[in-house]
């Protein structure tokens, strides 16, 4: 061996990084060099640093064992500054960049000295289902212990502190295939298919496609070696127009119809990542045909304290050798139940590591690995079984057959391969067993999806590469391949041997042994989805890539069935961690809910309107003078508009045309009042209920013509509104001709309401007298204001006189101004939508999603004379009927005084008679809206009251927690005006 | 995410521009006045909840804006059939033939 002064574990000429640049990096604070390209675990690796966490129950000490996604050990922190801390990344994935910085994690207070530790001593009281067992009774307990505890002990990691600052991106995208998996046979299959025509999209996780091939310095495809076959395939799809090649992308979601998720990331590599580019990106792909080529996993052994760091899998010993010029030990053993381990000692023993030992656990070895094994003086023990292992931070010794020890400090397994069936599982596939390799296989792909090479089970790369060609309907190729070696056979489950001491890990990440699936399975759990649940086994952030076939064949020995009785449990998305930006993408800050504005928005702004949230819109909410706080604002607004005038931005009103030769008819069906009879030229306040009774929604509607209202919503109500107008046209009533427009965002609508309302728009409108006579209260006119096209309301929100003028949306802030313009040295004022909300309750005008709730009706809401009773039909007429409906005691809208002036009560505070009774108090009802009036001196409150009418003066209270409750006096709910007179001016 | 064919466009759309608008079938009698209670009841509250073919109403939200039905599985989320509002409601054979 030719170990670097820095790095006594790095091979100098060995790998494809061999030239490349240095790099700085810190792990838990020590700084390390290592050598851009690879990954952080092959870096720690380079510089005999095994130990890189600590086990999540036992806090026992872990070192990395694999090369790639499935590794369940070494997770991570990495950390640019304090927004961009990235918890739990497999170091074995983690590229390495100048800078880099990470920290260990689940350990405490640090990675070699670890307090938590403590629980591996006492792991006989923490078996399996021990949080089932333990965490019951008493109830009490749950707040105060166990739910504290469980949190601090759950959850791996820490969040960052600040809000991600990173971009990301999504796209959507089409392909005639859609290849996962970069290696031979995804690269076979692509460039298959581009040749006979095809569009394709290939994506692999890793950063340079060629998958095992990158790993294997022996075979060769043609003559060339595998790694040069490789990149010379990738340059060539990389050249053509009709391929998008994605690499740092993981396929990890597969949906219906050939819809598959990616996330590409583009940063997490790069030293210093460029502002213009988005962190991750999510790729939402539909594909006429996927192929998977997802290769496949290798296992671990199950055998006693198979955990110890220094213990890795012998592929990833390859990979880390071959790619990256790194040794895991300068003495290494072996223990296998495949022929690929042999490949790994051998590349190590050629660059003079000491491997002075290989167990295999199969009674016989081929002649032609023997050979080789004793060309470089390895002892090879068939039949063999690994008892055991020695060493705390790092393994010092390997145990066979109870009584051989040998010296190592680093031991690579191999218990075979594991066909990678998540996307195709995922596909609804299901896997089939095959008993005589002992392993799951794709079945029939319910979708146009086709599994090729490993992850199809093929063992060879030719095999491999014939199916990746047939997959998109081309003719499979004979390749010149030598010196490839077949990753078929291995085994499953512990290993044979009396196990008196020592832990077998089967699932690293959670902790879970083989003697927890036992007990699991004699505790009376026997399907393979209850050992999992029960054991916690595959449920970890790995979701069970190393583990899942051993808990399965431990389980099924137990039950004494075979394998596929037991069951597989379900493969689910996201094949690997996935982070919420890869979701989220753009829709976050102000693209989270895009936000409405009204064109009269700019104006409120620039006149110092304070602003409030109402549906999707922003509204303004009131006015500060200077000085004022926002219950002086309002109460001057609305006292302005009582003794002068006011002027109000009601644009987001929703509006819908209905039109047509059934329009009044429609308008019958839909609404309770009755449309026919009215006059064109006159509005009327309607109600709409579901077909239950209850109240949906509500307006005023103008009738312009025969054939054409004009409805308003409730701001929030107009989508679905239109939805429920369309379901019935549609579908109840498809012979009516009626055709419906949503014209919400067409019109602003400006409401100008008070005692001189008339005064200030009279100037300004053409073709309409305004006279009590020509346009009394509840008119409409289609005139002119302003010169501008407009339609023209005289009604009411306020209880005063008032209009309210729609004009073309692009109109709408000139004409406002214009109307302000007028408006202002008459000493009215500018009012938002709490002024607007104190002025309707002062006149009991309820709003609907406030004052009821989906279970009020038109006669709970003192709304009776809104209902046509002549009427053959309309929504909810049926309904109404109902006994429920129709019995006494319903709770009913009515107004509340304080008995206090001056308390305003909070909207959704209960009402019981009897303060005193015990708790829990039978509650009456609820307060629905409550405001301060300043007009009238005094709180007003709405609120629905079992049998409230016929309480009308009667005292009841609102309990208050730790203070003495509110009386207050049930009463009507106009306070304001009751003769209605101040509407006709 | 599933492409919806819708039977008004002639097309398949993803389903971000469709809306579920629960089973389908149901008729608002002509007469409600006349219906009883347990009528009414079973008319607006009473809804299947099959583990398997399901005709359910969609509507083209974000497209045409129209009120279809479907044939789907519960079970694969799988769509056999769209067809226009008002057509009538397929037959046991029929679906038998589309689950081949
Ligand atoms: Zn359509």
């Amino acid at each position: 061996m030719k170990p670097s002064s820095t790095q006594p574990f790095r091979i100098a000429k060995r790998g494809a990084l061999s030239a490349a640049r240095e790099v700085q990096f810190t792990f838990d604070g020590r700084s390390y060099a290592g050598l851009e390209g690879e990954t952080l675990a092959s870096a720690l690796l380079a510089n005999g640093v095994h130990l890189m966490g600590r086990s999540f129950k036992y806090h026992r000490p872990r070192g990395v064992m694999a090369a790639g996604v499935e590794e369940p050990n070494a997770l991570v922190g990495i950390t640019r500054d304090n927004a961009r801390h990235t918890p739990n990344v497999r170091a074995s994935v983690q590229e390495l960049y100048d800078g880099l910085t990470a920290t260990s994690q689940n350990r405490f207070p640090t990675l070699n000295f670890d307090l938590g530790a403590f629980n591996s001593l006492m792991s006989t009281f923490f078996p399996a289902g021990f949080y089932y067992k333990t965490f019951k009774w008493p109830r009490s307990a749950w707040d105060k212990v166990y739910e504290p505890f469980i949190r601090r002990a759950a959850g791996l990691g820490t969040a960052p502190s600040e809000a991600d600052p990173d971009r990301y991106a999504n796209r959507f995208a089409h392909c005639d295939v859609l290849v996962i998996g970069g290696g031979a046979s995804g690269m076979m299959a692509a460039k298959t298919a581009v040749d006979r025509g095809q569009s394709v999209i290939l994506c692999d996780e890793n950063p340079t496609l060629g998958g095992w091939l990158l790993s294997d310095t022996d075979v060769t495809i043609d003559g060339q070696p595998g790694v040069q076959w490789a990149a010379t395939m990738a340059t060539g799809l990389a050249a053509h127009d009709n391929v998008r090649l994605l690499t740092r992308t993981t396929g990890f979601g597969y949906f219906q119809q050939n819809m598959v998720a990616l996330a590409e990331r583009l940063t997490d590599h790069l030293a210093t990542p460029g502002p213009a580019l988005p962190r991750e990106r999510l790729w939402q792909v539909r594909a006429k045909r996927v192929v998977l080529a997802q290769g496949a996993i290798e296992r671990h052994m199950v055998f006693p304290d198979n955990d110890r760091p220094g213990i890795v899998l012998a592929g990833a010993a390859q990979t880390w050798l071959n790619r990256y010029g790194v040794s895991v030990g300068k003495r290494v053993g072996v223990f296998t139940a495949c022929d690929t381990a042999y490949q790994a000692a051998f590349d190590l023993a050629e660059e003079g590591v000491d491997v002075p030992l290989i167990a295999d656990t199969r009674p016989q070895v081929a002649e032609d690995i023997l050979a080789q094994a004793e060309e470089f003086g390895i002892e090879i023990i068939t039949d063999a079984q690994m008892t055991g292992t020695t060493g705390r931070l790092r393994m010092n010794s390997m145990i066979v057959n109870g009584d051989r020890e040998e010296e190592v400090d680093a031991l690579i397994t191999s218990a075979g391969w594991t066909p990678s069936l998540h996307l195709y599982s995922q596909s609804r596939g299901k896997p089939q067993w095959d008993a005589k390799t002992q392993r799951f296989v794709p079945g029939q792909s319910p979708q146009d999806c086709v599994t090729v090479g490993a992850c199809n089970g093929a063992t060879d790369l030719q095999t491999a590469l014939h199916e990746a060609a047939l997959a998109v309907g081309g003719k499979p190729a004979d390749f010149a391949i030598a010196d490839d070696v077949s990753i078929a056979g291995g085994m499953i489950g512990e290993t044979r041997m009396p196990q008196k001491r020592g832990k077998a890990f089967v699932d690293f990440q959670n902790d879970v042994t083989a003697k927890d699936i036992k007990l699991a399975v004699r505790e009376g759990m026997h399907s393979i989805e209850h050992v999992k649940r029960y054991t916690t086994n595959g449920m970890a952030t790995d979701q069970g890539k190393l583990s899942n076939m051993h808990g399965l064949a431990i389980a099924a020995e137990m039950l004494d069935k075979r394998i596929p009785e037991v069951g597989l449990t379900t493969f689910r998305a996201p094949y690997t961690p996935t982070t919420f930006g890869t979701f989220v993408a753009q829709a976050t800050g102000p693209l989270f809910d895009p936000e409405r504005r009204t064109p009269i928005d700019g104006w409120a702004e620039e006149n110092g309107a304070v602003f409030e949230p109402v549906s999707l819109w922003r509204r303004a909410w009131y006015f500060p003078q200077a000085g004022e706080d926002m219950r002086e604002a309002v109460d001057r607004e609305c006292q302005t508009v009582r003794k002068t005038a006011g002027i109000f931005d009601a644009s987001t009103l929703g509006k819908i045309e209905v039109v047509g030769p059934d329009a009044a008819a429609f308008m019958d069906i839909i609404y309770t009042n009755g449309w026919s009879k009215l006059k064109p030229g006159r509005a009327k306040y309607g109600i709409m209920l579901r077909e239950d009774g209850f109240i949906y929604d509500d307006g005023v509607v103008g009738k312009l013509s025969d054939t054409r209202f004009h409805v308003t919503t409730t701001t929030g109500g107009a989508p679905r509104v239109l939805n429920h107008m369309e379901d019935y046209l549609q579908t109840e009533f498809p012979d009516m001709r009626v055709w419906l427009t949503s014209t919400s965002e067409q019109w602003a609508t400006i409401a100008v309401q008070g005692p001189k309302a008339c005064e200030i728009i009279e100037p300004l409108v053409t073709g309409q007298k305004l006279d009590n006579e020509s346009f009394p209260h509840m008119s409409v006119a289609e005139c002119k204001v302003c010169g501008v096209d407009a339609r023209l309301f005289r009604i009411s929100f306020t209880g005063e006189l008032g209009f309210e003028i729609n004009v073309p949306a692009d109109y709408g802030r000139t004409v406002w101004e214009a109307v302000w313009t007028r408006a202002k040295p008459l000493g009215a004022c500018v009012y938002g939508t709490e002024a607007m909300h104190v002025l309707r309750a002062e006149k009991g005008y309820i709003i609907v999603g406030q004052d009821t709730d989906g279970t009020v009706t038109p006669h709970d809401a003192g709304l009776s004379w809104a209902i046509a009773k002549a009427k053959p039909d309309f929504v909810g007429k049926r309904g109404l009927e109902r006994p429920d409906l129709k019995a006494p005691g319903r709770r009913q809208l009515v107004g509340l005084k304080t008995t206090d002036p001056a308390i305003v009560l909070e909207e959704g505070a209960q009402i019981v008679d009897d303060p005193e009774q015990p708790t829990p108090m039978k509650m009456l009802g609820f307060v629905t809206s409550s405001y301060w009036s300043g007009s009238l001196g005094h709180s007003i409150a709405m609120a629905l009251i079992e049998g409230g009418r016929d309480r009308i003066g009667e005292k009841l209270y609102v309990p208050v927690p730790d203070a003495e409750p509110i009386e207050v006096e049930i009463t009507g709910t106009v306070f304001w005006d009751e003769s209605g007179e101040r509407i006709h001016g | 995410m599933l492409l919806i064919h819708c039977p008004y466009c002639e097309a398949e759309r993803p389903e971000l521009e469709f809306a579920n608008a629960g089973e389908a079938h149901i008729v608002r009698p002509k007469d409600m006045s006349q219906m009883s209670d347990e009528d009414f009841e079973a008319m607006f509250f009473i809804r299947d909840n099959p583990k398997g073919i399901n005709l359910e109403r969609w509507r083209h939200v974000h497209g045409c804006g129209r009120f279809f039905n479907a044939i789907r599985s519960t079970v694969t989320d799988k769509f056999l059939k769209t067809y226009k509002a008002g057509e009538p409601r397929p037959s046991g054979d029929e679906i038998a033939e589309l689950m081949k």
